[in-house]
Order: C-alpha cells, then structure tokens, then sequence
C-alpha cells in the first residue's frame, strides 16, 4: 500500500531572506504548504520592562531603536501619546517639522520594502542598490538635523529637540524634486515585468474582511479595498492642512501590495512639497513639557499614528511618578502576521518567501 | 454609536456586569472578566467595533487588568472604546479568550500570558511565543525583578532535541 | 643591448623581473585576507548599517566581500551585527560552529560587544560570552566608516598572523 506524508521543514532564523531572526515550521506536501506555525521571539529584548526602569524621557531612544528602519515615526508615536496623557500642546512649526520627517520616514521604509521585495524575487541586490542610494540621500537629511543617521532621537513629547539647521530647506527641496525621476525610474523598470507579473500576481490573497477581522492595518489593509488611513481619520498633527489621497488596490496580493507602497510615495512627495512650502516661523518645543514630564497626572492614554507599516500606538499607564507604570507598544508587524494561515496554505515554498517580503516586517517591531 | 450610547444599551443588556465606569481621558468600561466573550461578542455584532487594535495586560497591586481598544473601521469612529476586565485572582488569573471573534488578538493573547502569566481559555495555541516553555517566570509582573542573566544560567532551562 | 650581456647576466635580469622571493606566512595570510567572505547574518538595527556598507556609496567590494554567503559553510568572517538575545543564542554557535576554519569574528555595535543599550532579561550581555571576537566595532549603530575601519583592523590582524601559531593548527 502507498501511504505518504508531509515533511516538516524549518525556515530558520537565519536565513538570507527572512529578514532577520524569524522562524517558520512549515509542512509540506511535495512542494505544496499544507501547513505554518511561525515561531518568534528571537529578537525579544524586554523593551517594556526597560522602559519602566527610566523616566519618560529616557523611554525615547529605546522607542528608537523597536522599527529600526523608521525610527522617527517610533518616536512621534511616542510623543502623541504622552502628549495626550499630559495635555501638551505642539507649537506649530514644530508640527510642520513632524510631518516632513515622517513623510521622508515613510519614504525610506516604502524604498526598503520594495528593495527587499525585489531580493526575494530573485533579483539579487539590483534594485536594492538603487533604493539605498535614495535612502543616502535621506539619511544625509537625517544627520544634518539630529546628529546620527538612523537613531535620530528627535521628537520630543512637546515638540522636537531642536530647530532645523540652515541649508536644510533647500536640501530636502532638491532631494523631493529628484526623487520624483527615482520612483518614475523604479516603476518604468518594474512595474510590467513579465516575471514579476507571473509570480505575484493571485499569489498571497488577503480579502478585505479577513484583514480587519485579524486586526491588519496600513499598506496590507489598503492594499485589499479598505481605504483606512489614520492620518485622514484622526487628523492628528497637521494632516488636515495637506492635500493628499488615500490610494487603494482592489486585489490584495503580492502584487498589489508592491504597487501601494509606490502609490503612498507619490503621496508623500505630495505632502513634502506643500509642508515645505507652508512652513511658519516661531519655536520648536512647549515650554510647559519639560516640567510637566517630572510630575505626569495620574491616568492612561492611548496615542496612535499612521507609521509606515501600520498602526503604530503606545498606550501609557502612568501612576503619577517620574517612571512609567506600563508601556504597551501595539507592533504592526506581528498584528500584520495575524491572517498569514489564510495567505499561505496552497501555495508553494518559493511562494512564502515573496509573500513575507511582501509584508514587510521588522524583526525589532515584532519582538520588541 | 457614540460610546455612551454602547454603554447605555450594554447595560440594558446585561445588567450585572459593568464593575465601573472610571474617569479618563479614553472612555472606559471595566467589566468582571467571565463575561468577555458575551460583551465582545454583542459590541462586534451589533455595535459595530470590528477592530480590535490592542490586547495589553496591566499588573496593577491589587488586580490584574485586560484592556481591550476597539474601534469601529466601518463608521470611522475617532474616539476608542476601552473595555477593562478587572481580574481579581492574583494567584491564577484567567479570562477567556476572544480570538474566535477577532483573530487579531491570538498573538496578543498568547503574548499576555508569556510576559504577564494570565491564562487564556479557549486560546486554540496557548504555547509561550516570545520566550521558550522554560523561562523561569513571567517577566512583566512587578514582583520580577530586571535583572540580566549569563548565558550559562539559562542552559538548564532550555528544551534540548530538536524542539530549540 | 642585449647582446653585449653574458648569459648570467641575462639570467640574472629575467629573474629579477619575473620571480618574486616572499615566506609562506606572507603569502597565506595575503590569500586569506584579500577576500574574506562574511555570513549573512544581520540580526537587528546594525545589519542595516552593514548592508549600507556593502551598497554603493560606501562599497565593500573593493575589499572583496560584497558576496554574503548564505551558507556559513561558504564563509570565513562572522560579522556578528545586532542583538543576540536568549533565544538566539544556541543559533548563533550553532552557525559559528558549522564555519570551517580559518574563521574570524567581528562584533558590531554596542549589543554585540557588551548588551548594548538592554540591561534586561532577555539579552545576552555581549557576543564574548559564547564566542571568540577578534575586532569590536563600537557604536550603536557604528556608522559604515567605523565597520570600514574595523574591517581594515581585521586585516591587519591576519597579515600578522603567523602559520606556525594560528589555532587552528594546533
């Protein structure tokens, strides 16, 4: 008599196109996924417990360091949270500082998804290199504002840390007006590739209602018809002065999930331009915060924005000394993990690889 | 809805369950932790909240907490609605789950339990996920303290075979 | 003019120009070092900064090392970038141990070097416990500079090795 089984193989943590320490034990029939338990936990380092030991300000960079990649939407995530715990006001300029540097964060999370969608695809390394020469650029920004490239440690509950520097308007002016020729050359290389096409599309289906069943949000939910950007909904910070659109794909695959994040970069140049047109004179930080944060109100608060990947939210429980009580950070990418039996099962072992680029997690978001 | 509406009609509905309404700057209903699934169930079907956003566990002295966060996508509600499950037993705390009603909240569930040591019935995966099955305790509680260990400490805990 | 030059003397100007005379260390460590192959084995935050390295505006090819093998069986340099948590660490020898000699370590960034930032229970405090590193690049994360630089360090280490007192000989 015939009698077959499945092989339980192991995608381990380390492992070229993971990227980072992110496990999968999946079972499989021949080819065919049959079965996936993603096992996680390899990048945990107890950020929550940390951030109980310091004050409110020294939560800031350890925020930083939780989506490595955008560490400027970590930190105003932050901000909007205790900010609403404090009842602090932003000034305006630093508002309109906020949003360039969150529009440019979101920029350069966009350019590494799509660079490292591309790497699993196959396409080693090529069009990555193009997408880092951009993030270059952006990170040129970075450090002529804050002092370091990637752990920037800027915004501050109140405000920002300090005033932009003199040569930074022109800059980011010049850079938004290239980088329009860079998104116009990615889509002209990869947009109707034959290839691309064949291997993604229909592949990694996420239906609209399973999405907001399983808690998904951002580029993912969008990608699958539902049109929910928390910048248009909350309208927190300026959002409401900009003229943007929220773009949507209908189908929700690996496909579709590629073209929005090319969408939202259009949108955020968009932003880009009208706030460095539109921004005022004036101070950058509350005078109020500083003292306020030495003795924060009894209470919790709950603050969210729209970070590149999802919602990012922190919800702050303070008992009224200088520590936090409870710091409980919502990670987009391991709530955007949620629905992955549903991508997954029926397809086969190359095709998992392009639908984990696809989703485009980080490591440090996920374990925290 | 408006949040104080969902209230009104939560407690025509069951009238024995809300514990408090305490004031803060979310709107909060805290209820006994038996009734979760009842009340998850009637906000997601007939209140309209279908997004769960967060699942955290709070270990405050004298009880724990299960706060849930939900909002609605479909109406676009701006405001959360906050629901507490204020957990009286500190030695054995246990709710039931409600990842049959979102699936959001499986990770977020069994990452409560890893950290915090509340255990949820009816979890279909009630397994540690951030770290492994030996760890000694649950390191969000209050009474663990932070402390960092060699790598030799921890080597009689870890699972042997092919399991790590 | 060269026939007014004797035979030794003719001799004698070939061999200067086509044979060079070095020593065995010279040439072995000159093979080892002038392509060194990392493993692909970014763990956090650092393995961007590393891959930045190796992208175009800071290239790593020039030392020969833009090829992340992602094998460790293919590799010769562990460049461990990033924190290595509990969890990870069995993994971590685990890869180390399946390197064939010679193989080199290289601890990226303050987790690397001593936990970093995380005083907390869930973080080994620095990659020394559970491996042997030869260069500690400091910073968190170090700028692609200081990866360049502590590369070159590595280099340097292996042109002063010797055959005759290398580990794995022993």
């Amino acid at each position: 008599m015939l009698r077959t089984e499945t092989i339980t193989l192991n995608l381990g943590p380390q492992h070229p196109s993971t990227h980072g320490v992110f496990r999968l034990r999946l079972q499989l029939n021949g080819e065919t996924v049959v079965g996936i338990e993603p096992v996680m936990g390899y990048l945990h380092r107890g950020i929550e417990k940390l951030c109980e030991q310091g004050t409110y300000v020294q939560v800031i960079p350890l925020t930083d360091r939780l989506d490595y990649v955008c560490s400027m939407t970590n930190n105003q995530a932050y901000a909007v949270a205790v900010e609403k715990l404090l009842g602090l006001e932003v000034p305006e300029r630093a508002e309109y500082i906020r949003v360039i540097m969150a529009e440019l964060t979101r920029i350069i999370n966009h350019m590494m998804a799509v660079g490292f969608l591309w790497n699993e695809l196959g396409a080693y390394f090529t069009p990555a290199m193009y997408c880092f020469r951009a993030r270059e650029h952006i990170l040129d920004l970075f450090e002529m504002t804050c002092g370091s490239r990637m752990m920037c440690n800027y915004m501050r509950p109140g405000g920002v840390s300090g005033d932009l520097p003199e040569g930074f308007l022109p800059a980011a002016k010049k850079f938004n007006d290239y980088f329009k020729g860079v998104i116009d050359q990615l889509e002209t290389f990869l947009n109707e590739n034959e290839v691309f096409l064949a291997r993604a599309v229909d592949v990694g289906v996420l239906p609209a209602d399973v999405a907001i069943n399983a808690s998904i949000t951002g580029p993912m939910l969008r990608a699958s018809g539902v049109a929910y950007d928390i910048r248009k909904v909350d309208h927190y910070s300026v959002y409401d002065r900009f003229d943007f659109d929220v773009p949507t794909c209908s189908n929700g695959d690996v496909y579709d999930r590629y073209l929005q994040h090319i969408k939202e970069m259009w949108q955020s140049v968009r932003i880009i331009e009208q706030a460095l047109d539109g921004i005022p004179e004036g101070e950058v930080m509350n005078d109020q915060a500083a003292k306020a944060l030495r003795r924060p109100p009894q209470g919790e608060a709950y603050g969210r924005i729209e970070s590149p990947k999802g919602e990012l939210s922190f919800y702050v429980v303070s008992d009224g000394s200088a520590n936090p009580y409870r710091v409980r950070i919502r990670p987009p990418s391991q709530i955007n993990l949620s629905a992955l039996k549903e991508m997954c099962e029926g397809h086969k072992i190359q095709d998992i690889v392009i639908i984990l680029g696809s989703i485009n997690l980080t490591m440090a978001d996920l374990d925290r | 809805m408006t949040n104080e509406e969902i209230l009104s009609k939560l407690r025509e509905r069951f009238p024995e369950v809300v514990v408090d309404v305490p004031e803060l700057i979310d709107f909060t209903v805290a209820i006994k932790p038996e009734a979760v699934v009842d009340v998850a169930r009637f906000l997601h079907d007939e209140c309209g909240l279908d997004y769960l956003a967060l699942l955290t566990a709070v270990d405050q002295t004298e009880r724990f907490e299960v706060v849930y966060h939900l909002w609605s996508i479909k109406d676009r509600t701006t405001e959360p609605f906050v629901l507490k499950a204020y957990i009286e037993d500190k030695e054995n705390p246990t709710v039931p789950s409600v990842t049959p009603l979102w699936r959001g909240a499986s990770y977020q569930e069994r990452e409560a339990y890893d950290l915090m040591g509340i255990r949820f019935e009816g979890h279909p995966n009630p397994k540690r996920i951030l770290l492994w099955e030996g760890f000694p305790g649950h390191p969000l509680r209050k009474d663990f303290e932070n402390r960092t260990y060699t790598f030799e400490e921890l080597k009689p805990t870890r699972p042997t075979g092919p399991e790590w | 003019m060269q026939d007014t030059m004797s035979e030794e003397e003719l001799i004698e100007e070939q061999i200067k120009h086509n044979i060079f005379l070095t020593t065995v260390d010279k040439v072995y460590n000159w093979g080892r070092r002038s392509s060194m192959w990392p493993v692909a084995f970014g763990l956090a935050c650092c393995a961007f900064e590393f891959i930045a390295t190796g992208m175009a505006r800071y290239d790593l090819s020039r030392f020969g090392m833009e090829i992340m093998r992602p094998s460790p069986r293919q590799a010769d340099l562990m460049i461990v970038a990033g924190t290595i948590t509990h969890k990870m660490a069995p993994q971590v020898l685990r890869i180390y141990n399946q390197m064939p000699e010679p193989k080199y370590v290289l601890a990226m960034g303050n987790c690397a070097i001593s936990g970093g930032p995380f005083p907390s229970y869930a973080v080994l405090q620095g990659a020394n416990e559970i491996l042997p590193v030869d260069v500690y690049v400091p910073g968190c994360p170090p700028r692609p500079e200081a990866l360049l630089e502590g590369i070159m360090k590595l280099h340097d280490k292996v042109m002063h090795q010797s055959i005759k007192t290398v580990p794995w000989y022993k």
